[in-house]
Order: C-alpha cells, then structure tokens, then sequence
C-alpha cells in the first residue's frame, strides 16, 4: 500500500517504547495489511467531490464514515466495544447514536470541542450514567448489565484531577490500595511516588501541589490495581506547558505496560503526541475515526512548501522556564 | 459487594474521619455556638427564667445538646458537597466497592464528630455549674437518644450534601434545625407562651426529646416522654434514611 509522504507527526512511534515492542494489537500510523478495501481509496471517494477539501467540506461529506473504524479493527476482541450509543438531557441529545472500538493495549483520543459529549461517553463507558439506548462492552462486561465487572477492568480519571486535598499525596495512593482490596498498600503507594516523581512531595497535603502535580498523583492512583482499561477525561485541561508535558510522560509510561487508554480532549497536538488513533466526535456522532496517517488523508496529498521555520511561542517558553524543570523533575 | 461493606466502608470512615481530625476547628465551630448561647442564657437571660427548683444551667442543658447536634451535622452534607465538587465522589463510583459505603462513612464520621463536640459542650457546662444525679443507666439512655438524634439529622443531611448546588446551599438547611429548639420547652417552660405557639412547642419533635433527657438527668420518672421522643427520632431516621437513598441512587444511576 502506498501512503504518501507525511512528516513524521507522530513522535510517539519513535520514543515511547524505549522498554520494548508495543504491545500486541497496537498500530501506529499504519493500515493494517489484512484490511479489506484500501482506506485512502475509500477515504478519497469519500472526500473526492472536487479538489475544493476545505476541512469544513470534508466534515460535511463525512458524515458517516464511522464503519470506517468497524473495517478496520483487528479481529480480537476489543477493550471498548461501542454501538448505537444515545444519551439525551431532556431536550438535549448529547450522544446521537456512537459506534466505536478501542483495539486492547492502544491509546485512543476522542476529540471534540466543549459541549460534544465526550464527557458524557467517558461518563457512560464508567458506569457513573446509564445510555438511553445502544450497548457498550468494557473488556468485554456490559456497562448496563454487568456494572461490577466494568468496574473491577476500570480507572477513571475524571476531569477534575479527583484527588483528597486534606490526605497527602502517599494517604491518597493507599486509600485507593485499600478500597482495590490489595495487600501491602504501602509499597504499592511508595512505588507510585517514585514512578511519578512525587516521592518527596508523597507526605504533604495534596492540596499544596501544583496543577500538574495534582494530575500525576491523579493519574498514579488511577494505576492502582492495574486495571486493564483507563479513562482519562481532558487529562491537561487547565495545565501548564509544562505540567502538560508532564501529564503525556505519564500518559506513554501507562500505555507503555499495556494499558488500554481512553482519552478525551480539546487539544489537537495532544491527540497527535499520544493517540494510535483518533476519533472526532462532532454533534453527538463520531464523524471521523482512524489512525493519524488516515485522518491526514482525509485532505487533499500534502504539498510541497518552504516556510521559515519560526520557534513557535511555546518553544521559547520551555526553552527559558520549562526544560530545567521539567528535565530535573522527570530524572529520578 | 457485602462482603466487602464492612472494610469499605472502614477505609472510607478513616479517611472522613482525618478531614475531622486535620480541620479541627470544625469541632469547636460545632462547639462554639451552642456553649456562646449556653452562656448567654445563664449568665444574662437565665436569672428572669423561672424554672422552679431547677438550676437554669441543668434546666437547658438538653436543649443546648441538640443544639449542638443541629450544628454538627451540616457538617456532613459540607463534606459530602465537598466530595462531589472535588470529583473523588465519582472516582469512588467507578471503582469496585460497596457505593453505600460512601454514605456510610460520612454518615459514621458525623456520629463521631459530634459525640466529640457533645462532651466538650458537657464539659463547659460542668465547670458552669452543671450537676446531674443521675446513674449509669440514665446517662446510657441519654447517650442513646443523642446518638439516635444524630444519626437521623445526618442522614437529613446527606440529602442536601447530595443535591445542593452551592457550598451555602448545602448547610443552609441546618438555620431551622438550630432555630427549633428556641421553640420548645429548651430554654422557657411553655406554659409561659400565647396559645398557638405554645400548641407548636409542645407538639415538635424537640419538646418531647428535651423533656426526656432532662428528666433523665435530673432523676425524675421519664413517663411517656422518653417513647415519643424516641418515636420520633425513629420516624425522622427512617425518613430521611429513605429519601437520602431516594437522592443518592438517582444521583449515581
């Protein structure tokens, strides 16, 4: 298969899995080869009205390309199984009918301005609101039926890092320990604060971290126990440059041991730093569903143009405040 | 799920209680206002307070508990606001535990909270001059009704804690409860009052379980007071027992 020649956008297929392969199912960038009808060709007869592909047309013309994602799923059983997904709020129809799989051991970003419903899908996929219709399979438990089972194969992360201001950052670690019903919570809490780099800050009060800080004990407690499934709703909303980076560091180091991710978010360059694939949910529905290389293809082939490459604003402010920090936090 | 209610809701009461035990300015607000009204009562209002052979300290003291009791509890749906704010409420739905266990220990935590600012209120009006006769078991029946008292006002105030939309909103609800006993038998005798107001004091919950714990405390026969005290501190616990599970099982489905 022939893709055309795109910038390497996608660090992540170079740097995150310094500790070994990706995990099994796991596709970067590519089109699987035992994928039926060549995508792009799809894709161009798709977008292929004229040559006039504003992204505004595209999304017009793509209205129901979500069976895309169905084709091209590998044949195992995925981590999120989505169909016909609807959730209205009164009048409001915030989820019109979402049909989705996540691949097991994958990162996948759901991307969508405020308002789309992507908090109501994380909401619904974890079992805290119930779907007025359509059925969603959590590693392989029904979220109407088998709640329990959703919950034993899941962490949610909600919007809000959800952390207890008043216990510090170690209390935080073995209160959740506890709640998973694990033995020898303190290790397990030790642990955690170092992997996050929180070990010295593990006996203050969470409530005197920082932003960033905040979300990684979030995040950490979010690893508790393993689960197989993790739900990360706008993980960097409200961050930082900095602590954004930090956050994506954490965020690789969970898919690096085969977690499955579910992240929602309103950044662009978040989606292209973390996701093996991209899903663009628009007015309730998912409009656009694929890897990064696809989703580029949705426009007309890249052309060819010289620009003066400018540091753009956020290098100059990591360049002065941000690597220091970041580099001597990170380093254990 | 049962299985696991009793740790669950152990771990969760620990870390409800450290929020007591990190703020402990909690305890004394709870305190604080019932001992300033103990004190305005006896040291200004008290001498024109006919209450018979009586000291006025021994007289109100009741009132003054539930006064206490009143305040302590908006702690509860505080706590509760706080958790739903913070988004750890939701994190604990959507993790393998026993969910009534998340009220449970609020619930538990306030009943501790306030036996704590109860016996600090008991302790000021002992060196105020409060005396009682009475024995071991009429002290256990007393610690019985405030126990009861409190366990049904919390569970009130979960309602709130649940549903409220603003921090204020969420323990405004506790003003009338504090407010109650100044319409009761608490402080005055209500043979003193006009005739409808009179009709209320004698008729509200609080009348009946002042009455009780004060005749507990001074020894005299506690007749049938103690059965509508305790009827109503029942009646009010089921209720609101059901109505927060109503509001807490909407809130989680």
């Amino acid at each position: 298969m022939c893709l055309p020649q795109i910038r390497p956008a996608h660090p992540r297929a170079d740097s995150s899995y310094e500790d070994g392969a990706p995990p099994a199912g796991r596709q970067i960038g590519q089109i699987p080869t035992d994928f039926p009808v060549p995508v792009a060709d799809v894709l161009r007869s798709l977008a292929g009205r004229g040559d006039a592909g504003t992204d505004f047309g595209l999304t017009l013309t793509l209205r129901q390309p979500s069976m895309l994602a169905v084709m091209s799923t590998p044949s195992i059983t995925p981590a999120i199984h989505v169909q016909g997904l609807e959730k209205s709020y009164k009048e409001l129809r915030v989820l019109r009918g979402v049909d989705l799989d996540v691949a097991r051991g994958s990162i996948f970003a759901l991307l969508g301005s405020n308002g789309a419903g992507k908090t109501t899908m994380v909401k619904i996929l974890s079992t805290l609101l119930k779907a007025d219709s359509g059925t969603a399979r959590v590693n392989g438990f029904d979220v109407a039926t088998q709640a329990a089972g959703v919950r034993e194969s899941i962490s949610l992360t909600g919007q809000f890092a959800a952390v207890d201001e008043i216990l510090t950052g170690r209390e935080n670690l073995v209160l959740i320990a506890r709640l998973r019903h694990l033995r020898d919570p303190g290790p397990i809490a030790d642990d955690l604060l170092r992997r996050f780099s929180l070990t010295e800050a593990g006996g203050r009060r969470a409530a005197t971290y920082s932003g960033g800080m905040r979300r990684r004990l979030d995040i950490a407690m979010s690893l508790i126990g393993n689960p197989p499934v993790i739900f990360l709703d706008e993980p960097t909303a409200g961050l930082d440059p900095e602590a954004r980076i930090e956050v994506w560091q954490a965020v690789r180091e969970l898919a690096a041991g085969g977690t499955t991710v579910l992240l929602t978010t309103q950044y662009l360059e978040e989606a292209e730093q973390l996701a093996d694939r991209i899903a663009i949910l628009h007015q309730g529905r998912i409009i656009v569903n694929g890897t990064l290389a696809e989703l580029k293809q949705l426009l007309p082939p890249a052309k060819v143009e010289y620009i003066e490459k400018q540091p753009s604003l956020e290098d100059v402010f990591l360049a002065v405040v941000g690597e220091n920090t970041v580099v001597g936090e990170n380093k254990e | 799920m049962a299985t696991h209610f009793l740790g669950d809701t152990a771990v969760l009461t620990g870390r409800t209680m450290r929020h007591v035990t990190r703020s402990l300015d909690t305890i004394i607000t709870t305190a604080i206002t019932p001992v300033a009204i103990m004190l305005l009562f006896v040291y200004v209002f008290g001498g024109a307070i006919d209450t018979g052979s009586v000291s006025y300290v021994n007289y109100m003291l009741p009132g003054i508990l539930l006064i206490t009791i009143a305040s302590g509890i908006s702690y509860t749906a505080f706590r509760l606001f706080g958790d739903i704010q913070g988004g750890i409420f939701e994190r604990f739905q959507s993790m393998p535990i026993a969910r009534s266990g998340v009220l449970w220990a609020h619930v538990l935590t306030s009943l501790v909270a306030n036996v704590i600012s109860l016996v600090v209120v008991v302790g000021v009006a002992l060196l105020m001059g409060f005396r009682s006769g009475a024995g071991v078991p009429a002290w256990l029946a007393v610690a019985g009704i405030l126990i009861l008292f409190t366990l049904s006002l919390t569970w009130m105030a979960v309602i709130p804690g649940l549903t409220a939309k603003t921090v204020d909103g969420a323990s405004a609800f506790a003003y009338p409860l504090i407010f109650l006993p100044f319409i009761s038998s608490a402080f005055v005798p209500t043979d003193t009052m006009p005739g409808p107001v009179r009709a209320f004091a004698e008729h509200q919950p609080v009348t009946s379980i002042v009455d009780a714990i004060r005749h507990l405390l001074t020894g005299q026969p506690v007749g049938t007071a103690i059965w509508t005290a305790l009827a109503w501190c029942v009646g009010i616990l089921v209720v609101a027992y059901f109505f927060a599970n109503v509001v807490y099982r909407r809130r989680i489905s």
